[in-house]
């Protein structure tokens, strides 16, 4: 099959799946599990009988064959599984007595009973892929950080992967080089973004002046590293410079080509400067429409108060938006702790450039070093965990 | 002592003209009233006063300095919005502090100005609050004490009650009253839809209409004396009665047939022999309407009564469909006049007489 095909029949069958499943689940709920309707204690004791079997018997022995299927129930993998099974099944016995209530039952009661059901419903299938997806790996990358591999499976070796990993110089080199990417590429993404959204808001071509700064916002990271590669590209002496920025040294006087990208600590800053051009669109955008959101009104009681303009922006403006200012810059800090794209594509972390989502990839996936690998990772959750429950907890704030 | 002149004053955007040939003098220490049907430019008016609005034409004057260039600021004005526009991320005092902050006065300055507003308005157990933790009322005093601390020449409001709950809107309304007497020689102008508040505030009232001033006068001036039939239907509530006439006799006084089924009625305002056989539209209030035995002048069949204790209603079956119904307000309690047909008149000295839409008093 031709793969675009393919790809129509995957979207298909994955959004049809999706309505499938919500619509045939809120039909079984509200047409047998709990229809609206008043129920008589015989109707509901039948109904318990076939629940039970249905909703409880069943599944409890499935899963109760399967966690001894896998036998070996001593060791600590069987006891774990021996927990989690027990715990579905009492989940299970819990919901059964949950939707088959014993007595004669009211409408409101089946209806009220329904919608507390229902959420859960919606949830379902994003707790899962979301546990199978996010939460699973994070507590195996934890047991992978602790293990290391021998020839035919793995060993348990204690912290010693966390050891070696803080004995390299390179590790160091991207906690350092991290550090000042969450310092320098924030703050410059946050105030050139507010500068922009300030000096485009009252002029009649500020809306093409935003498009033009948003639009890298839609190339990958990949591609405007591209793009700056060819910017930062250097060519003998001898020859005409196709890099902008080797033409404009030259121009300016300089003796001769530079190798951008190989000059230490400053190739970090040039790297930096991909991911600014790229977040200023993100943080121009918010903060733009907080702009907005001002009141009119308080600006002009500043200006009849005495205001000039630095004072109106620095001190009516910038307060009003602060807490808009915080997620901003909050969100972009979780973009650059991850940052691994730009520096995989530009230097693959040579010439100091190293970070570490970049040395985490060398390690799990160059060096083929799966412990350690997985120690770097945990190292980069730590580091991310913090802001993003500072982020969310924000932008909750926000929205009420 | 701050009087303002304002001189052919205009304001148009684009092509739209907004107000045009605006001539006004206001002495230091009036309270003057800008009242108008919606968006005939009181707003307008007042911001370019304020200096928030660029002036098109004419010359505006505070004090004898032409300010049409001078940013806010330096006008020696405050403003108090419709909104409050209050600075939500600061508290009460800094609110009222931030223009004193500004102007580089010293802490201790400061301090006292923004002590002696709030003990005036009574905010002084809320300075460390910010706005959003004060009720409606409270945050309106607030917005009148940040003007306060700045000590203007001149106070400008614009519908500042307009947010208010009808009893703290009359309490806020004394208050206003108070805080002038309090400052006689600070000048304010109030803008407001509210005919109550312009009649009990105003030194004068300005009634704006069609890009101009309508007319300007004393309250009683306005509703005794209006200069044509706008101002006089637009004070006063219910309002002025119309009724389309024709000149019969002039002279002192001056006698004129209703059309329709209707009498005579005698005006005192005077009028001269070329008037005679005049097209003209008589102006009677509501409450200047009296019963009366004598035929020969309004009669009207009554089609809705409305009692409300202290007066009564009456509402007369129109002549025409469009027409609006002629109004009567009787001062007591009628009971069972509905359906009725009543003869009405006036005393001479409250019947208006205008032509083409002005009075004859004023030409
Ligand atoms: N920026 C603008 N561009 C064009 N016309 C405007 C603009 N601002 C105001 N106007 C017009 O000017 C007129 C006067 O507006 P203004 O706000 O002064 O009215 P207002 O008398 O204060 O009305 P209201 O009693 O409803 O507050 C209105 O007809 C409005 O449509
Ligand atoms: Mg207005």
């Amino acid at each position: 099959m031709h793969p675009a095909l393919q790809g129509l029949v995957t979207i298909i069958i994955g959004v049809g799946g999706c309505v499938g499943y919500f619509v045939l689940s809120n039909y079984l709920l509200d047409r047998f599990l709990l229809p609206a309707r008043a129920m008589t204690a015989d109707e509901t004791a039948s109904r318990r009988r076939i629940g039970l079997i249905a909703f409880f018997a069943v599944p409890a022995l499935l899963v109760a064959g399967l966690v001894v299927m896998y036998g070996d129930l001593l060791s600590a993998g069987g006891i774990f599984r021996l927990i989690v099974g027990a715990l579905v099944i009492l989940g299970l016995w819990r919901l059964t007595g949950f939707i088959f209530a014993e007595g004669p039952l009211t409408a409101g009661h089946n209806i009220s009973h329904a919608n507390m059901i229902r959420p859960w419903l919606f949830l379902f299938p994003a707790i899962l892929a979301l546990g199978l997806y996010l939460t699973y790996p994070v507590f195996e990358t934890l047991r992978l950080s602790f293990t290391q591999r021998i020839p035919g499976g793995y060993e348990f070796v204690g912290t010693a992967n966390y050891q070696q990993m803080m004995s390299e110089p390179k590790f160091w080199e991207a906690m350092r080089n991290n550090m000042m990417w969450l310092v320098i590429v924030p703050a410059m993404s946050t105030v050139m973004g507010l500068i922009v959204a300030q000096l485009t808001d009252r002029i009649s071509w500020g809306n093409i002046a935003k498009m033009l700064i948003f639009m890298p916002m839609a190339i990958s990271f990949v591609g405007a590293s591209v793009i700056f590669k060819l910017i930062y590209d250097t060519r003998p002496i001898d020859q005409e410079q196709i890099g902008v920025l080797n033409a404009i040294y030259l121009s300016l006087g300089g003796s001769e080509p530079q190798q951008w990208l190989t000059l230490p600590i400053w190739n970090n800053f040039l790297l930096m400067v991909v991911l600014i051009w790229i977040q200023t669109g993100f943080a121009m955008v918010i903060l733009s429409a907080a702009l907005r959101g001002i009141p009119e009104e308080t600006v002009e009681a500043a200006i009849v108060d005495g205001a000039n303009p630095f004072q109106i922006f620095f001190k009516i403006k910038v307060p009003q938006i602060m807490p808009t200012i915080v997620v901003v810059w909050t969100t972009i800090t979780l973009t650059v702790l991850k940052v691994f794209d730009i520096v995989f594509a530009m230097t693959n972390g040579q010439w100091g450039t190293q970070v570490l989502a970049n040395y985490m990839y060398n390690k799990l996936f160059t060096a083929n070093d799966w412990g350690v690998g997985s120690a770097a990772a945990m190292v980069i959750m730590i580091l991310v965990s913090p802001i993003l429950i500072w982020n969310v907890r924000n932008a909750r704030k926000e929205m009420k | 002592m701050a009087g303002l002149k304002l001189t052919n004053i205009a304001k148009s955007y684009g092509d739209v003209d907004v107000l045009k040939d605006i001539n006004l003098e206001i002495d230091a220490g009036e309270l003057i009233v800008f009242v108008g049907p919606s968006g005939c430019g009181k707003s307008t008016l007042l911001r370019m006063i304020a200096g928030l609005e660029k002036i098109t034409a004419g010359e505006l004057q505070i004090d004898g300095r032409v300010v049409n260039d001078v940013p806010p600021a330096q006008r020696e004005i405050a403003m108090v919005f419709q909104s409050y526009a209050l600075y939500p991320h600061m508290t009460v005092y800094d609110n009222m502090a931030f223009a004193l902050k500004l102007a580089k006065m010293t802490k201790a300055e400061i301090d006292a100005a923004v002590m002696k507003a709030s003990d005036i308005l009574q905010l002084t157990p809320y300075l460390d609050r910010l706005p959003k933790a004060l009720s409606g009322g409270q945050r309106q005093r607030v917005a009148i004490g940040r003007c306060i601390v700045r000590d203007p020449k001149v106070f400008l409001f614009d519908e500042p009650l307009s947010n208010l709950d009808a009893a703290l809107r009359v309490a806020t309304r004394l208050e206003i009253a108070q805080l002038k007497e309090s400052m006689p020689d600070r000048t304010m102008i109030y803008v407001t839809h509210d005919q109550v508040e312009a009649m009990t505030l105003a030194s004068r009232i300005v009634v704006l209409a069609d890009k101009g001033i309508s007319q300007v006068g004393s309250p009683l001036d306005l509703y005794e004396r209006p200069q044509n039939e706008f101002v006089a239907q637009f004070i006063g509530s219910p309002a002025m009665n119309l009724f389309p006439g024709k000149i019969v006799g002039t002279g002192e006084q001056t006698t004129i047939e209703l059309e329709g089924s209707h009498g005579t009625v005698v005006s005192a305002y005077p009028s001269q022999d070329g008037d005679m056989g005049a097209q003209v539209n008589i102006g009677i209030r509501p409450e200047d309407m009296q019963l009366s035995d004598d035929t020969s002048g309004f009669n009207g069949v009554v089609n809705v009564q409305e009692n409300l204790g202290e007066v009564t209603l009456l509402f007369f079956t129109p002549d025409t469909k469009e027409a609006e119904p002629v109004i009567a307000k009787l001062p007591g309690i009628h009971r069972g006049l509905k359906g009725q047909t009543l003869h009405m008149t006036a005393e001479p000295q409250k019947v208006h007489v205008f032509m083409n839409g002005k009075s004859l008093l004023y030409r």
